[in-house]
């Protein structure tokens, strides 16, 4: 790289050498990240699709499902990520400031509430571990149908809902699971002050992915636990 | 620089440094289309020894050389390698990844360690493939459909899944790079109306990159999910529904017809105007008609599933959509004829290929047209014709493509040219020997031959022994420019920067490149293919 024999104007050392200037790199960068967030959406939207033609078909399943589901875990888990989004908002304004300990400080919290997430969303699986909601061979909802005799389930049907349910809120815990390691990286290297008014890309490109995985549960919260709260009849 | 002692040479990107560290750590996108060229050309060979096998035993009515599972095996893989682990990053993957920046005049791709990245996910997943292949393989057809592959199969299917599964990762960041590449990284000058037509077939290839392989990613998430942890999503057993596999697997499957066939398309642009001296016909024109491609592609799925029980109503509508792609792809052959007209034409090798391209091409997509038809589609699914149909499509197309594209840039890429010659014989062969494979498959179709079965009735003998003929005449044909690309890497005549007077930027600097493209960065005051003001080379006999 050294013999390269194009002259580069700028020395900022973050400057990587195909790039003519440090706007053409955080504008290429960014581009970049927003048309992996296109493919995340294509990558969800298989299973939405999937969930949209099950709950047209087999709703008194999904409507069941839904009311197994704990509202309270999943409300407090809906505040904890629209926080964790708060945090790193907040931690992408002091990039641009160049507040390294502020910095710092935002992004170990981020990095607090996605755990507090997944251990929630952890503690609803393992209850529905023990209920047997878990789709396999010990498969088994005679809880729901003596619940709500009013309806007719059918189990196979039930056993989809409970697939989809966990196809989809694991997928997106993979995702939360990848964040959080993104910004247990991107926190040290805050620390070691990489970052600089000048060159924070990777904290804001962070941020938009975080800031995408929280929609993704936007849509997930009311899909899996608000189909149908109506007390029954 | 010290190195070139016996050739006064300036250092370019093979000889700036050596050992195989500095190719498997490399990001220069020159070299990482070199790493990719090794690896899709194993797996073409792979992939043609399975079509070889499926050839020889339908030499005879009877199943003589293999039987039932083992030949379910054999076109199974002979489609999962051939689509997803050499068509699919054929063209992108060497021709692209070499010339996208070239072309643009850009020093590399945007992300070039993400480049990197792409070809070890590909390396991984082609690993995993040949292990899943060597301890047994899968039996379910390249199209995975359930509830076979989840309920009843007892081959690979999960490794086979996760192993197409990863490829699909490196062909999004492949298509990722492209896009953000030629979105900020053009020169000075480049606009989006000055782009080489190459460039734009690829952008369009990305597009359909980026949006249809997650929505099979996901499926085949949830197909060896089915299969390891009984979800029943797609078991109709347990409530799934079969054809929502389908309507998904066939969203990605469909368009990814069209990632194969849409750089070759582009391939072609470039070749026809240089070898006819002239200016596209229709600029504007061809390079809309890669983006009207690319969105029709994503509008036609379910004509793969018109036997499969959807409704009458849908599929009407799929069947005058399907039709609707015809008019962009006959806007590309119209006007690459038109390009032609009164060109000063020279018969040189990559415009062999072009012409095999452009007539092959026309009768894949007619035949497409018949299938299109609801009425003609139902005699004739699954038989042969459709096998005839999407080869010449795919082979016809997209490796016609390929080889001419390799042909045409072999002087960039290597430095050396080629032999003429051999050049043109392996062309002539290829186009016979795909001929002599792949039209009696129309006709067999038509008398209800159908696909995916190990013996046959003997009626069916004469076409069926023209057809594995034709195969081993096409084996010949690939297996040549092999040879004479090897040996060309040594005793080729040394290329000249623009052995073709051909436009473009890739042309502009020296052949093989330096490592960082190009001296100063170009800076772009012309029109595509100006080819009144670039005086033909000595060298191309021009034929009038």
């Amino acid at each position: 790289m050294s013999d390269s024999p194009i002259a580069v104007e700028e020395h900022n050392p973050a400057l990587r050498h195909h790039f003519a200037d440090m706007e053409q790199q955080r504008q290429a960068s960014s581009l970049g990240m927003w048309v992996f967030l296109a493919t995340e959406v294509m990558f969800f939207g298989g299973m939405f699709c999937a969930y949209l033609i099950y709950r047209y078909w087999y709703y008194n399943e999904f409507a069941a499902g839904s009311r197994s589901l704990d509202i309270w875990l999943g409300t407090i888990n809906t505040a904890v990520l629209i926080c964790s989004s708060l945090t790193v908002a907040l931690g992408v304004r002091a990039a641009q400031m160049g507040k390294r300990k502020l910095l710092v400080i935002l992004l170990l919290l981020t990095i607090v509430f996605g755990l507090a997430f997944l251990g929630i969303k952890g503690v609803e699986w393992y209850t529905k571990f023990q209920e047997h909601h878990i789709p396999g061979s010990s498969f088994n909802v005679d809880d729901l149908i003596k619940e709500y005799p009013q309806i007719r389930i059918d189990p196979s049907h039930q056993q989809i809902f409970f697939s989809l349910y966990f196809a989809m809120t694991g997928l997106h815990a993979l995702h939360m699971i990848i964040g959080v390691g993104i910004f247990a990286v991107l926190t040290f290297y805050a620390w070691k002050s990489l970052y600089t008014p000048e060159y924070h890309t990777p904290i804001e490109l962070a941020g938009l992915y975080w800031h995408f995985v929280d929609i993704i549960w936007i849509y997930l919260f009311p899909l899996l636990y608000l189909i149908d709260r109506k007390p029954l009849k | 620089m010290a190195t070139a002692a016996i050739t006064a040479d300036r250092t370019n990107y093979l000889n700036q440094e050596y050992g195989i560290k500095s190719w498997l750590l490399t990001t220069d996108h020159k070299r990482i289309a070199l790493l990719y060229l090794l690896s899709i050309t194993f797996f073409f060979f792979i992939g043609g020894f399975f079509a070889l096998l499926i050839r020889l035993e339908l030499l005879t009515p009877a199943g003589d050389l293999v039987q039932s599972d083992t030949y379910n095996k054999l076109f199974t893989m002979h489609g999962q390698v051939m689509v997803f682990f050499f068509l699919i990053p054929s063209i992108p993957a060497v021709l692209g990844n070499f010339l996208v920046p070239l072309m643009i005049g850009a020093r590399d791709l945007a992300f070039p360690r993400i480049n990197l990245l792409s070809w070890y996910l590909y390396i991984i997943a082609g690993v995993m493939m040949l292990h899943c292949i060597l301890t047994g393989g899968v039996d379910t057809g390249w199209t995975f459909y359930t509830p076979f592959s989840t309920a009843f199969s007892n081959t690979k299917v999960i490794e086979a899944g996760l192993a197409i599964f990863v490829a699909g990762f490196s062909s999004i960041l492949t298509g990722l790079n492209f896009v953000v590449t030629i979105h900020r990284m053009r020169a000075p000058g480049m606009t989006w109306s000055r782009l080489p037509l190459f460039i734009w077939a690829h952008y369009a290839t990305s597009i359909i990159q980026l949006l249809g392989t997650p929505v099979l990613a996901v499926t085949l998430v949830l197909v060896v999910l089915e299969r390891a942890l009984h979800l029943g999503i797609f078991d109709p057993t347990r409530g799934g529904d079969p054809l929502l596999f389908q309507h998904l697997f066939w969203f990605y499957s469909h368009p990814a017809v069209y990632i194969m066939i849409l750089p070759s398309m582009g391939v072609v642009s470039e070749i026809v105007p240089c070898f006819c001296r002239k200016r596209i016909f229709g600029y504007k024109f061809v390079a809309m008609s890669s983006i009207g491609i690319a969105v029709f592609g994503f509008l036609v799925w379910a004509h793969h599933m018109f036997v499969a029980g959807i409704s009458l109503y849908s599929a009407l509508i799929f069947s005058i959509l399907s039709y609707m792609v015809a008019v962009p792809s006959a806007i590309k052959v119209f006007n690459w004829t038109a390009t032609m007209y009164k060109g000063s034409i020279s018969f040189a090798t990559p415009m062999l290929y072009a012409f095999g391209f452009i007539g092959l091409f026309t009768m894949g997509g007619l035949t497409g047209l018949f299938l299109a038809a609801l009425g003609i589609d139902v005699h004739v699914t699954d038989t042969y014709f459709v096998i005839a149909h999407f080869h010449y499509i795919m082979v016809g197309g997209a490796v016609m493509g390929y080889l001419g594209g390799m042909h045409f840039w072999w002087p960039k890429i290597s430095g050396r040219m080629y032999p003429e010659f051999w050049g043109k014989l392996a062309a002539m062969i290829v186009f016979i020997g795909f001929n002599l494979t792949f039209f009696p498959q129309f006709v067999l179709g038509y008398l209800g031959m159908p696909r995916r079965y190990w013996q046959y009735p003997p009626e069916f003998q004469v076409l069926n022994v023209l057809s594995t003929a034709g195969s081993t005449i096409l084996a010949v044909g690939y297996i040549l420019p092999m040879v004479y690309f090897l040996w060309s890497m040594r005793y080729g005549k040394i290329a000249e920067e623009n052995p073709w007077g051909a436009s473009g930027l890739e042309w502009m600097t020296s052949s093989p490149p330096p490592t960082f493209n190009f001296d100063h960065t170009p800076e772009v005051t012309w029109e595509a293919y100006n080819y009144e003001n670039i005086p033909a080379p000595e060298e191309v006999a021009v034929e009038r």
